[in-house]
C-alpha cells in the first residue's frame, strides 16, 4: 500500500511556508526555457498559473475547450474575494480569516494549507489592483468591503456582481502579454482526453482538437491540471454547460488518487428549477444575503396560496413570516454558510412551505424590502430631505441597492419576468461547487510525479465545506503565489537529467489508441438514446439520493441505480458523426458523460462511506435533535483518499486515509446559532 | 399544462465548415415553454434532430448560460444576440417572441470572425488584439504595493468598471456595417486610461491595440451607435470619442 506523505512543514503555523520555500530548490534562468509545461484549463488558478510560470521563463503550453480563455467559468463567479487586510478595522487579521476558513470547512481540510491560503490573500489583492483590476472603491478612493456568509468580519473585496469577470480578465491579460512574447503557446477549442505517464511521471497529454477533431500528442516535463470542479456531475447545475471532470478523471485512472470526492457545496440561493426542459440553474450571489432577509410562510395554507398564485407576498403579515434563518441562528442570521442556510431551506420545503410554483414546490423568498427602506431613509437623512415620503424613501432606497447589486436584479429579473425591486427573489440551493478533487501534497502534486493540480480541480483547502468569496482566493493563491514556487523544486531535476522526451514513446501510443478506439465505439454504437438523456438521468439519480441529504439507504441504490444505467449508456448511446468529421459537440458531450457516470458512482461510495456528516456532505443518520450536522471526529476525522484499481470495476477502487490532525486549532462542534 | 405553448418556424443557417457554402434550412418546433431560454428551444430542437438520426444537430457556441461567459453569438431576426436590449442570447426567453412566429437564426457575420460550423464563428481575432497590448506590464509576483496605497477616485474606478464589464462576444462587431471592432477596443483602452496604473503603458498601448484591430481586417467607426444599442452589456460609445482622444493624443 502506498503511503500518503502530505510534505505539511513542521514548525509554527505561521512559519511553515516561509521555512518550507526555503528548503525548495530552484531552476536557474537559463535553463528555464528549456523547460516545457503543459496547463490545462484557463480559469483563475490556471490563467494565474500560466502568467506566472512564462514570466519566470518557463515554456507554457496552455489547453482549454472555450473558444478563448477569457471564457473560462471563474467568469461568472459574482460575490468577491477574501483577504485579511483589516482594512475595516474589525479586526480581522491572518489568523481569523484561517480560523473562519478551518471552521467553515467543518473541520475537514488541512491546518497547514489553509493557514497558509490565509497568509498569502492580502497579496492577492494587491497584485490585482497592480494589475488594473477595478474593485469597489469608496469615495476616498479607498477598497471597499462586504460581509460573506460564515464570517462576523468585512473582508470580501468586489467589482459590484462580477468579482470572478474582472480577476479572470486580470490574468487574462497577464496570460496575453506572455504569449505576445511567444512564451505562452495557447490551444483554444481543444480538450484534454488523456494523461500520459511515463516511469512514473506525467509526462504529456493527448488532446483532440475540437475543431478539425484531430487528436495531438504533447510532451512536457510537467502537467498542471486546472480544469476546475465536477459539479456537472448532476447535470443541472450552476457550473457551465461545458465544464467537465474529464481531465482529473483522466488522471484518477492514471494514478492520481481522489480525494473526498462526496464533498458538493449546494449554494443556498439559485433561482428554482422552472420546467423539464431547463438546462441550468442560474446563481443570485451569496453577497444578496447581506441585504435580503430569508423566509417561508408560517402556515401552509398561506404557502398554498401563494404557490397558486392567489396570494401575493406583499399579502403577509409580518407576524404571518417565518425568518427561519433569524429564528434558528440569532448571532449569524442570514449569514450563516452555505451549507447550513441550503439545509435550512429544504427543511422547511419538505414540510411543504415552499413558495415556488414549480414541480417539486420548492423556493423561499429573499426579500430586499427592508434594505430598501433602511438605506432610503439613511440616504433621505444624507441629502437632508425632511418628512420624505414612502415613494421618495422607496425610490432613494432602490437607487442604493442598484449600485450595489444592479446586474445580479437585471438576470434575476431577465430571467424570471419578475422584478426583484417590487417582489422578493425566489431562490433555492443548487450544485454549485465541488470541494473534493484529486489529492495533492503541500506542494500541490498529485500523487502522480510531475502532475500538479490546482484550483477547483484539487481537494486541499475548503474542507467539507467552502465559504463564500474562497474560491476565487484559493484559485489566484495557488496559481499566481504557489505552484510557480514548488513546481521548481520537481523541475530542477531535469536540468541535471536533462532527458528529452518524445511523443514517439510507447505510452502516447497506447494512450492515443484507447482515446481514438473509444471515439470510434460511440461512433459506431448508433443506439437509440441521446448523450443528454442519459446525462439527465444521471442527474435525477444523483440530486435525489446524493444530494443535500443522504443515507445508507439511498445511496446504495444509487451505487446500483449508476452501474446499471452506465451499462445502458454503453449499449445503447447514440453519436452522430463520422472520425474525420472534425466540430462535433454530441461527440464532446459523450465523452464528458461517460467520465460523469464514473465519478458519479465513487461520490456516492465515499458519502457511504462517511458515516457521519460534516459540512456539505449531510448523512440523515448522524444529526442533532435540533436537526444540526453531527461529526464525528474520532472515527472520521480524515480525508478519504481513492485509489482506481487498474482493470477492475469502480467498485474495488481502495481507500486510503489521510488523517487530519489539528494543532494550532481546537476541534469543536460547529455552531453558528 | 399546455396553456401558453408556442410554436415557432425557424429559418437557420447551416453551413459544413468554413471552405463550403452555407444557407438557411426551415425548422418548426411546437410546444415551447415561454419560461425556456433561447438556447434551451434549441437544445429542444437539437434533440428532435438527433433522433430523427437524419441530419447533425445545429452547432452553436454557449457555455455560462449566464449573460456573463460571452461565448453565446446567434444574430436574430437581424440583431445581434436577439430582441431584448441588455442581454446576451443566453438570457434571452422564448416569452420575448410570439406564437407561430417566424425566426431567422444566422451567425455573426463578419470577415474577422471566420464561421467554423453552422452558427460557430472563430473570435481569436479579440484575443490578439488583447495580446498586442491589452494588459498593464505588471509581473505577478505579488511584490507590489499595498492596494490602498494608489487610491482611485470612486468616479474614476466606477468609469473603469462600467468599461471593464465587457464580455468579448463580438455583437458590437456583428452589427455594424463597417464590422468596426472599436467599441471592444475602447472598452479596454478606457479601462485603463482612468487607472494610474494603466499611465505608463497609455500611449503604446492604445497604437498598439488600434494597429492589431487594422491588421485583423475589422473596419472603421462611423458613429451609427448600432453597437451601443447591441451591446448586452450597455458599453457606451462615449468610449469610442475617448479612443480617438487617446489615439490622437498619443500620436504627438
Amino acid at each position: 500500500m502506498l503511503k500518503l506523505n502530505s510534505k505539511i512543514p513542521s514548525g509554527e503555523l505561521s512559519q511553515k511556508w516561509t521555512n518550507h520555500k526555503s528548503t525548495l530548490k530552484l531552476v536557474s534562468p537559463n535553463n528555464r526555457s528549456k523547460i516545457e509545461i503543459i496547463v490545462i484549463g484557463t480559469g483563475l488558478s490556471g490563467g494565474s498559473t500560466c502568467a506566472s510560470l512564462a514570466e519566470l521563463g518557463y515554456k507554457v503550453k496552455v489547453f482549454c475547450y472555450q473558444d478563448s480563455p477569457r471564457r473560462a467559468h471563474s467568469v461568472a463567479a459574482q460575490g468577491g474575494i477574501n483577504a485579511s487586510k483589516n482594512y475595516k478595522g474589525d479586526n480581522d487579521s491572518v489568523y481569523q480569516l484561517f480560523y473562519d476558513t478551518i471552521k467553515g470547512g467543518d473541520y475537514r481540510s488541512r491546518e497547514a494549507n489553509v493557514y497558509r491560503l490565509a497568509e498569502i490573500s492580502s497579496n492577492i489583492i494587491d497584485q490585482c489592483v497592480a494589475q488594473g483590476v477595478p474593485f469597489a472603491r469608496d469615495y476616498a478612493g479607498y477598497l471597499e468591503n462586504r460581509s460573506f456568509g460564515g464570517t462576523k468580519v468585512s473582508r470580501t473585496f468586489y467589482a459590484k456582481g462580477q468579482t470572478g469577470q474582472q480577476l479572470l480578465l486580470g490574468c487574462y491579460s497577464a496570460m496575453s502579454r506572455q504569449i505576445g512574447k511567444g512564451r505562452i503557446k495557447m490551444y483554444n477549442r481543444h480538450e484534454m482526453l488523456d494523461l500520459v505517464v511515463i516511469e512514473g511521471a506525467a509526462r504529456g497529454i493527448i488532446a483532440r482538437n475540437l475543431i478539425s477533431g484531430e487528436i495531438e500528442r504533447h510532451t512536457a516535463h510537467a502537467v498542471i491540471i486546472a480544469s476546475g470542479g465536477y459539479g456537472n456531475v448532476f447535470f443541472l447545475s450552476t457550473n457551465a454547460m461545458g465544464a467537465n471532470a474529464s481531465a482529473i478523471w483522466k488522471v484518477h485512472k492514471k494514478g492520481g488518487f481522489f480525494a473526498n470526492p462526496c464533498y458538493t457545496q449546494i449554494h443556498p440561493t439559485c433561482i428554482p428549477v422552472h420546467g423539464n426542459y431547463q438546462s441550468k440553474l442560474t446563481l443570485m450571489s451569496e453577497s444578496l444575503r447581506n441585504d435580503g432577509r430569508i423566509w417561508v410562510p408560517k402556515k401552509i395554507e398561506d404557502a398554498i396560496s401563494i404557490r397558486n398564485g392567489t396570494k401575493s407576498p406583499e399579502d403577509l403579515l409580518e407576524e404571518e413570516k417565518d425568518y427561519y434563518l433569524e429564528r434558528r441562528y440569532p448571532s449569524f442570521g442570514n449569514l450563516v454558510p452555505r451549507d447550513v442556510a441550503s439545509r435550512a431551506a429544504k427543511e422547511r420545503c419538505d414540510k411543504g412551505l415552499g413558495i415556488e410554483n414549480n414541480e417539486e414546490k420548492e423556493g423561499v423568498f429573499l426579500d430586499f424590502s427592508y434594505s430598501i427602506k433602511q438605506y432610503g431613509i439613511e440616504k433621505a437623512n444624507e441629502l437632508g430631505i425632511k418628512n420624505p415620503t414612502f415613494v421618495e424613501i422607496k425610490k432613494l432606497g432602490e437607487s442604493v441597492m442598484e449600485s450595489k447589486y444592479g446586474n445580479l436584479f437585471h438576470m434575476y429579473e431577465k430571467i424570471t419576468n419578475k422584478n426583484p425591486y417590487k417582489n422578493p427573489m425566489k431562490i433555492y440551493p443548487a450544485v454549485h461547487y465541488t470541494m473534493g478533487g484529486l489529492w495533492v501534497d503541500y506542494n500541490l502534486m498529485s500523487s502522480i510525479k510531475g502532475c500538479y493540480v490546482i484550483g477547483e480541480a484539487n481537494f486541499s483547502d475548503h474542507g467539507a465545506n467552502r465559504l463564500g468569496a474562497s474560491a476565487l482566493m484559493q484559485g489566484l493563491a495557488d496559481g499566481y503565489f504557489i505552484l510557480p514556487y514548488t513546481i521548481a523544486d520537481y523541475l530542477s531535476q531535469y536540468v541535471v537529467h536533462k532527458k528529452n522526451i518524445s511523443t514517439k514513446h510507447i505510452e502516447f501510443d497506447n494512450s492515443e489508441k484507447n482515446v481514438k478506439d473509444r471515439i470510434k465505439r460511440f461512433l459506431h454504437n448508433n443506439g437509440d438514446f441521446s448523450v443528454d438523456f442519459f446525462h439527465k438521468e444521471l442527474g435525477k439519480i444523483m440530486w435525489k439520493y446524493v444530494g443535500m441529504s443522504r443515507n445508507h439507504k439511498g445511496l446504495s441504490e444509487s451505487i446500483e441505480r449508476i452501474q446499471e444505467l452506465r451499462d445502458e449508456f454503453w449499449k445503447n448511446i447514440y453519436v452522430p458523426g463520422k472520425k474525420n468529421d472534425g466540430f462535433n459537440s454530441e461527440l464532446e458531450k459523450a465523452e464528458r458523460v461517460a467520465d460523469f457516470l464514473e465519478l458519479g458512482e465513487l461520490i456516492a461510495m465515499d458519502a457511504l462511506n462517511r458515516k457521519e456528516s460534516c459540512g456539505s456532505h449531510f448523512r440523515e443518520e448522524y444529526q442533532t435533535k435540533e436537526g444540526e450536522a453531527l461529526r464525528d471526529d474520532i472515527h472520521y476525522k480524515y480525508i478519504s483518499v481513492w485509489e482506481y484499481q487498474k482493470e477492475k470495476l469502480l467498485s474495488e477502487e481502495i481507500m486510503h486515509k489521510e488523517n487530519l490532525s489539528f494543532n494550532f486549532v481546537k476541534l469543536q462542534s460547529r455552531s453558528y446559532k | 399544462m399546455k396553456k401558453g405553448l408556442l410554436n415557432f418556424t425557424l429559418k437557420i443557417w447551416r453551413q459544413k465548415n468554413n471552405k463550403e457554402k452555407g444557407k438557411f434550412k426551415t425548422y418548426r418546433i411546437n410546444n415551447i415553454s415561454p419560461d425556456s431560454s433561447f438556447l434551451e428551444m434549441l437544445d429542444v430542437l437539437n434533440n428532435k434532430i438527433l433522433y430523427s438520426k437524419k441530419e447533425y444537430p445545429i452547432s452553436f457556441d454557449h457555455d455560462c448560460r449566464e449573460g456573463i461567459c460571452g461565448m453565446c453569438s446567434l444574430y436574430i431576426n437581424g440583431r445581434a444576440h436577439g430582441p431584448d436590449n441588455l442581454v446576451t442570447t443566453c438570457q434571452l426567453h422564448m416569452r420575448r417572441f410570439h406564437d407561430e412566429e417566424t425566426i431567422y437564426i444566422e451567425p455573426w457575420r463578419a470577415k474577422p470572425f471566420p464561421v467554423i460550423k453552422d452558427l460557430v464563428v472563430d473570435r481569436s481575432s479579440f484575443d490578439r488584439i488583447i495580446i498586442s497590448g491589452g494588459f498593464i506590464s505588471v509581473n505577478t509576483f505579488g511584490k507590489t504595493v499595498d492596494g490602498n496605497m494608489i487610491p482611485i477616485p470612486k468616479e474614476d474606478a466606477d468609469k473603469a468598471f462600467d468599461a471593464a464589464t465587457c464580455i468579448g462576444c463580438g455583437a458590437c462587431v456583428a452589427v455594424c456595417k463597417n464590422r468596426s471592432a472599436m467599441l471592444f477596443v475602447s472598452a479596454k483602452v478606457s479601462q485603463f486610461s482612468f487607472l494610474p496604473q494603466g499611465q505608463i503603458e497609455r500611449k503604446n498601448r492604445v497604437l498598439n491595440m488600434v494597429k492589431k484591430m487594422d491588421e485583423e481586417g475589422f473596419g472603421s467607426c462611423t458613429n451609427t451607435k448600432s453597437c451601443e444599442i447591441e451591446c448586452p452589456k450597455g458599453i457606451s460609445t462615449e468610449y469610442i470619442s475617448l479612443l480617438n482622444k487617446e489615439y490622437i493624443f498619443s500620436l504627438t
